[in-house]
């Protein structure tokens, strides 16, 4: 079989007979449909395979994404399948990029448990991913409506929260991942903690990769990370955290790393993307209970949202991290190492943090969006960034995110405290700028520059670092523009 | 030591030009500005006193920096901070908050800490200036 056959048949007689039929004529194409306000809606990209119509191809992902199978099954007729059946109500082809087209699909509320983003993935990027009569589909965008975000906990405390909590207002955050990743014993790991925070950083960071390894083994680990952060506490004044990550191989292991970091004091611990969304809900409720700030490293997420063709987009990542509930999440620095185009990074960033979102092709923004009063989560932006890109990094990013340095921080030819008051430095003359109503993206390197007279460690990362970028084509990209945004 | 809490900690002391710049930053977007003035700088002490109420109906950046002046005659030896803060759904939180006059001597943090099983640690910041009794933390 070459493709799905599509000969027409006269629906009213042939509906129920025994064989194969177009998943269009089931009832998934409904172009006429009107969404309702409380349905799940789906912009997905999809490749048909050659001599598939779009609209088929679309048909066949609402149908496989909700109640079909391959074959007519008479059993159907023992519900009320209209209801359940996804609805494929618009196929426009993407410009630009011939054999592609948007298809938004409109799914009833009913489908999904709620509370679930184990079910909810399930259905919505269960099966349909290797479905045969396409050659690629990603999942671009989703709305989730009111009654079912109203389902979810939402983040632990949120960024209102946070900032009150770490009695830190009117700039980005500051964090710093611990370096080397890999290897440092729990005493070396501490002393880098505690310059990293002595000299200006609010928060530093375990590694995705650090859980438990020989060379340092977690409970080692967290108690000397503690010492750095409490004594970095009475060095400055301020309150400081270190993300310990309770990633583990198992449930019962992260709540025991989890109960331990909080009988430290810890004010936050951190998860891996990887544990999936069911452990991060769950670690998500225990961090509401406990009072504990809950930190997400999406590790692992490159690899299937980076593509354009094929994959989840990770706007469609911050939703659900959103719903089921994170204070941070790692989102893009647009100017660092890793892929953001500084359009969808946009997009990211409004939707991790805004209350309500509208339909915004240039952001990669397919619907609008109403959060209700779930709170924000703060992104992250880590990867390649240091001090004499604060003025970007600010005009992109805006002032609730947080900064994190590693490299910038802990390679600074002064030592690790030094390039944290490098950064920390950085980081408030750019505010400061920006609230006088100074042109600071302008003016930015002359405003660091101007600094460096007073602040010696400032005046070196930029020696160091100044002309560091990372200038590579973005591969996700918006489809209204055709080539990638310069930085 | 030299307490880092708010906004601009890293900078050289505020000008009360500069003050006033932010002062009008956050009347530009519609913040309410209050004074705040402590001789308790422990970091978990986000109760300061305040100087009066905060200024809801002022949207003069000198009216502001007058209340900032008073308090400094009233207080030369405390804490000082300025707030600006968001009452907006979503945010209703301080949006913007630094300090605007600290003690010439800052005594700093004692980190005391209490010893228990398995290699833990309670861990307590302890303000040397709280010493003292209230109101004779940072005389000399």
């Amino acid at each position: 079989m070459t493709a799905i056959e599509t000969a027409p048949r006269d629906a009213a007689t042939d509906r129920w007979s025994s064989g194969v039929i177009p998943y269009a004529q089931m009832g998934y194409w409904q172009p006429d449909y009107v969404p309702k306000d409380s349905d799940i809606l789906c912009a997905f990209r999809i490749t048909p395979q050659e001599g598939v119509p779009p609209e088929e191809a679309a048909a066949a992902v609402a149908g496989e994404s909700s109640t079909a199978t391959w074959t007519v099954v008479w059993t159907d007729r023992l519900t009320a399948y209209e209801h359940y059946q996804a609805k494929a109500y618009k196929v426009d082809p993407v410009p630009g990029t011939p054999g592609q087209y948007i298809a938004l699909i409109a799914y009833e509320l009913d489908l999904f448990e709620e509370g679930s983003i184990a079910n909810l993935t399930s259905s919505i990027i269960g099966n349909v991913f290797g479905f045969k009569a396409l050659r690629a589909l990603r999942l671009e965008d989703m709305r989730i409506p009111l009654h079912y975000v109203n389902t979810f906990q939402g983040p632990p405390h949120g960024i209102v929260m946070e900032r009150e909590y770490l009695n830190k207002y009117g700039r980005p955050l500051l964090g710093a991942t611990t370096k080397p990743k890999l290897g440092l014993s729990a005493r070396n790991y501490g002393r880098v903690v505690y310059e990293a925070l002595r000299g200006g950083l609010d928060f530093t960071k375990d590694d995705e990769n650090i859980n438990s390894q020989p060379f340092m083994r977690w409970r080692d680990r967290y108690l000397s990370s503690m010492e750095a952060v409490n004594k970095a506490m009475a060095e400055t004044g301020e309150i400081k955290g270190h993300y310990l990550n309770v990633t583990a191989g198992d449930m019962e292991g992260m709540y025991e790393r989890a109960e331990f970091a909080k009988e430290l004091g810890s004010i936050v611990i951190m998860l891996d993307l990887t544990v999936g969304f069911t452990a991060m809900t769950s670690m998500s409720k225990w961090a509401r209970r406990n009072g504990v700030l809950l930190h997400l490293h999406r590790a692992g997420h490159g690899t299937y949202t980076r593509q354009k063709n094929h994959g989840v987009s990770f706007r469609v990542i911050a939703k659900w991290c959103r719903l089921l509930g994170v204070d941070h999440i790692h989102a893009g620095t647009v100017v660092g190492k890793l892929e953001g185009d500084p359009n969808m990074v946009k997009g990211y960033y409004d939707t991790l943090r805004k209350g309500r979102i509208e339909r915004d092709p240039m952001h990669g923004i397919y619907f609008d969006q109403n959060w209700g009063s779930m709170p924000g989560v703060m992104p992250v932006a880590s990867g390649g960034i240091h001090a004499g890109q604060t003025h970007q990094l600010i005009h992109y990013l805006g002032e609730d995110v947080i900064l994190q340095f590693g490299g910038g921080t802990i390679g600074h030819p002064m030592g690790v405290a030094a390039g944290a008051t490098a950064n920390r430095t950085a980081v408030e003359l750019i505010i400061q700028a920006r609230n006088e109503g100074r042109d600071y993206f302008t003016e930015g390197p002359e405003i660091l520059r101007a600094a460096g007279r007073w602040c010696s460690p400032l005046r070196a990362a930029l020696d160091v670092w100044g002309d560091i970028s990372f200038n590579y084509e973005s591969t996700d990209t918006p489809d209204v523009v055709t080539t990638s945004t310069p930085v | 030591m030299h307490i880092t809490q708010g906004t601009f900690s890293y900078l050289p002391p505020l000008t009360d030009e500069q003050i006033g710049a932010q002062v009008q930053y956050a009347l530009d977007n519609e913040w309410a500005l209050s004074v705040e003035f402590t001789d308790d700088p422990h970091p978990r002490n986000f109760l300061w006193e305040m100087w009066g109420l905060p200024m809801f109906d002022l949207r003069d950046p000198a009216a502001i920096l007058l209340e900032v002046t008073r308090c400094r005659e009233a207080y030369p030896a405390r804490y000082i901070r300025v707030n600006a803060y968001d009452r907006r759904l979503g945010r209703q939180t301080t949006a913007l908050s630094f300090i605007v006059q600290r003690p010439k001597h800052e005594p700093g943090f004692r980190l005391e800490r209490q010893e228990g099983p398995d290699r833990q640690v309670r861990y307590t910041l302890h303000a040397y200036a709280t010493d003292r009794g209230a109101g004779e933390r940072y005389e000399r």
